[in-house]
């Protein structure tokens, strides 16, 4: 027993000595203190930590947004939040792909030589942000009109008070290229917007990596 | 002379979220840094919303007053 403890001792104080070797070579090689010297070790431990944390996914003060509905109710919802975004001074992307892209449609521009499909689709999806319907109590489009004519009452302002105020906030807005291909639409008959731009997965992906909030709608 | 030295009013009566904060956003820039600015609002949103933005876009809310249904909002301009 007592050889035990005696042996345990031993070590600890061999230990001891051991991990005190650097600190020993440390205060003969400069004559600084030790304080002093893992003062500097803090410092540079708190920028490295520092770096990490402002490297990290997600750190931007940035909003990526998939715009997917092609439902009125969620544009106004996507269109409110991205321009909030904006005034509270945060960078904005919206990417548009499958029915979202249909609000992207300018009624007065037509694409010429789209086939078959391309017709259908362009026939029966939505030409533009102010033909898109409600996602619930549609009726026919009553329901469309009747809310069209609260947000009026109520000043909500509308989709192209909130595109506008979009273009001049600087808000980024993308159409996925699959989408377009998928439902024959053409660059010709999309809006006029500034900087309006056909791109993939990867482009949103690559934003949306170091956005801190991201959305689907 | 009028309060906090404000330089102008907004008036944002009437307007809807998120209309009052994106306005403000695009006319903070317009005066001068340190110069404050009142803006008039019925949205009882305006109340957290402003506070808000004054946080994220590093500006300060000099006081808020709630008189007869309109709300009103000293904002300076930080940077």
């Amino acid at each position: 027993m007592v050889i035990l403890l005696l042996t345990n001792a031993l070590v600890y104080i061999l230990y001891a000595l051991y991990s005190s070797i650097p600190l020993m070579l440390a205060r003969t090689s400069k004559s600084a203190s030790r304080r002093f010297s893992m003062a500097i070790d803090i410092e540079k431990e708190l920028a490295g930590i520092k770096a990490q944390f402002e490297e990290r996914p997600g750190a931007k003060k940035k909003l990526s947004m998939i715009v997917f509905s092609g439902d009125l109710d969620k544009h106004i919802a996507a269109m409110i939040i991205a321009t909030g975004a904006a005034a509270m001074g945060m960078e904005v992307v919206l990417f548009y792909t499958f029915w979202g892209t249909a609000a992207l449609r300018d009624p007065k521009k037509k694409a010429k030589g789209k086939d078959f499909m391309g017709k259908l689709f362009g026939t029966m999806l939505p030409k533009g942000r102010n033909k898109i319907k409600l996602s619930r109590m549609n009726m026919a489009g009553a329901g469309t009109a009747m809310i069209k004519n609260l947000m009026k009452k109520k000043n909500v302002a509308s989709l192209d008070q909130l595109y506008e105020a979009a273009a001049a906030m600087n808000i980024k807005i993308y159409i996925c290229q699959m989408s377009m291909d998928l439902l024959g639409m053409k660059m010709e008959e999309m809006i006029d917007y500034p900087g309006l731009e056909v791109v993939g997965v990867a482009t949103f992906l690559d934003h949306a990596k170091e956005s801190a909030v991201q959305l689907f709608i | 002379m009028a309060e906090h030295d404000a330089v102008k009013v907004l008036d944002y009566k009437g307007l809807a979220c998120p209309m009052p904060v994106v306005k403000i956003s695009q006319e903070i820039g317009k005066i001068e840094v340190g110069q404050v600015v009142e803006v008039n609002t019925t949205d009882p949103g305006s109340l957290s919303d402003f506070p808000a933005w004054a946080k994220s876009s590093g500006h300060e809310i000099v006081e808020t007053k709630q008189e007869k249904g309109i709300i009103r909002i000293f904002v300076r301009r930080k940077k």
